[in-house]
């Protein structure tokens, strides 16, 4: 065994190309409609592209709410609110 | 003939047989398995809250796996906890080293960590009641790019020293040291199942490696400059990388190569940055023209920006449940959108 350290690195090369190349590939046509298949499965819930569920508004700015009552009568009065 | 020479011939023939192996098995391109897709609809996301905080360029960011809290780092020697919800910071975490390139968040929420051009990465206890510097991760001989958490005892690492590595946060020494690139290891990202990562790097090369045996399994080809930015798809069998040749591209593990490049003739700037949404349909990426593109994944079509920085998007961050995105930039500020 050469101590020559090119040669040592050439070994692991080629090494380290022998594993790349006894990798199993599929087609793309499968992976790609895997891929395909696992968006359009999860697309439902993606907020980022279709929306933030109705009811939560995490990220909404906080909204101010003034309560306005008159009053009517002795003990009538209506609200008014202010969004 | 001598054994170099040899070796040599060896090796072109393996590399030529790779090509080969790959070629047999594009029977078809992705944008045309693709065209009986919907397309994605127009993406008009708004800055819902701004971050301001940091007082000099933003390196980087991560989310909480509470998809609440986040960590940032910028160079004016601070790692902030925000509250994304509110926008307050939680937290200051003053730096050694102001020259901060990552940082992270542990699962728990228990850890932070960053490192930068000291070489070190450094892991930070949220918990106690002064936050305390759990460990110095002290081996590489090149600045600390990237930074993730399996857990709260093993840190993954990438380096410009062109080494990944694994380390064991109890002994603070590295378990497996990750050998095959020639350039600068640049970014990172775990698979779902933990067993794997893929690492980017300035050879222009992407490589898929096994936590556990320190392999490189494969290696994806197709960039022409640095690599700065990575993401595993969301279901494991894809990868995302951006890069200096101002393109981002889709490499699919099992079929071994690259399935899309998401490019665009208008586009010169490098790419900094990139997110994906939690279905994996849009990618969100940072360029050095202060924009944060949205690339339609599956048609490889741009279909929104996210504009509103000052100055280059150098991170960008969709939580886990994927109800938004956070952009920072060396404007000093992060943006979350949706």
């Amino acid at each position: 065994m050469s101590s020559n350290p090119s040669l040592t690195t050439m070994k692991r090369t080629v090494e380290q190309l022998k594993l790349e190349a006894s990798v199993e590939r599929i087609k793309v046509s499968q992976a790609a409609a895997d891929l395909q298949q696992y968006c359009l499965q999860n697309a439902g819930k993606d907020a980022l592209l279709f929306g933030v569920p109705i009811g939560s508004k995490l990220f909404r700015e906080p909204r101010s709410c003034a309560l306005l009552f008159i009053q009517l009568s002795d003990d009538a009065y209506i609200s008014i609110s202010k969004n | 003939m001598g054994e170099m020479e040899q070796m040599k011939k060896e090796a072109e023939a393996l590399k030529t047989q790779i090509e080969a192996a790959r070629k047999a098995a594009h029977d078809t391109d992705m944008a045309s398995a693709a065209s009986g897709v919907a397309p994605a609809p127009r993406v008009q996301l708004k800055t819902r809250r701004t971050l301001k905080g940091h007082l000099a360029k933003i390196y980087a960011m991560h989310w909480c796996t509470d998809n609440r809290l986040m960590v940032s780092a910028s160079q004016d020697g601070k790692l902030l906890i925000w509250d994304s919800h509110t926008g307050n910071k939680v937290n200051a975490v003053p730096l050694k080293s102001s020259w901060v390139m990552t940082c992270a968040y542990a699962p728990s929420g228990n850890l932070v960590a960053s490192g930068g051009l000291d070489n070190m990465c450094t892991v930070y206890n949220l918990k106690t009641p002064v936050i305390k510097t759990v460990k110095e991760l002290d081996a590489h001989t090149g600045y600390l790019s990237c930074a993730r958490f399996l857990s709260d005892t093993e840190v993954l690492t990438a380096s410009g020293d062109t080494t990944c590595a694994l380390w064991d946060l109890e002994t603070g020494k590295q378990k497996t040291v990750f050998l095959n690139h020639v350039g600068d290891c640049m970014c990172l990202s775990l698979s779902p199942d933990m067993n794997s990562f893929v690492s980017g790097a300035c050879d222009s090369l992407a490589k898929l490696w096994d936590i556990r045996d320190g392999q490189c399994k494969q290696t994806f080809l197709g960039h022409t400059s640095d690599i700065n930015a990575i993401s595993f798809y969301p279901g494991g069998n894809a990868i995302i990388t951006g890069s200096d040749d101002c393109t981002c591209k889709m490499y699919d593990l099992r079929a071994d190569q690259e399935l899309i490049t998401y490019q665009d003739a208008a586009l010169n700037s490098g790419v900094t940055s990139l997110a994906l949404s939690m279905s994996g349909r849009l990618i969100f990426a940072g360029y050095d023209d202060f924009n944060c593109n949205i690339w339609d994944s599956l048609k490889g079509e741009k279909v929104g920006v996210l504009s509103g920085h000052d100055n280059r998007v150098s991170c960008t961050g969709v939580p886990p449940d994927g109800m938004c995105v956070c952009t920072g930039s060396w404007d000093s500020f992060l943006k979350i959108w949706n």
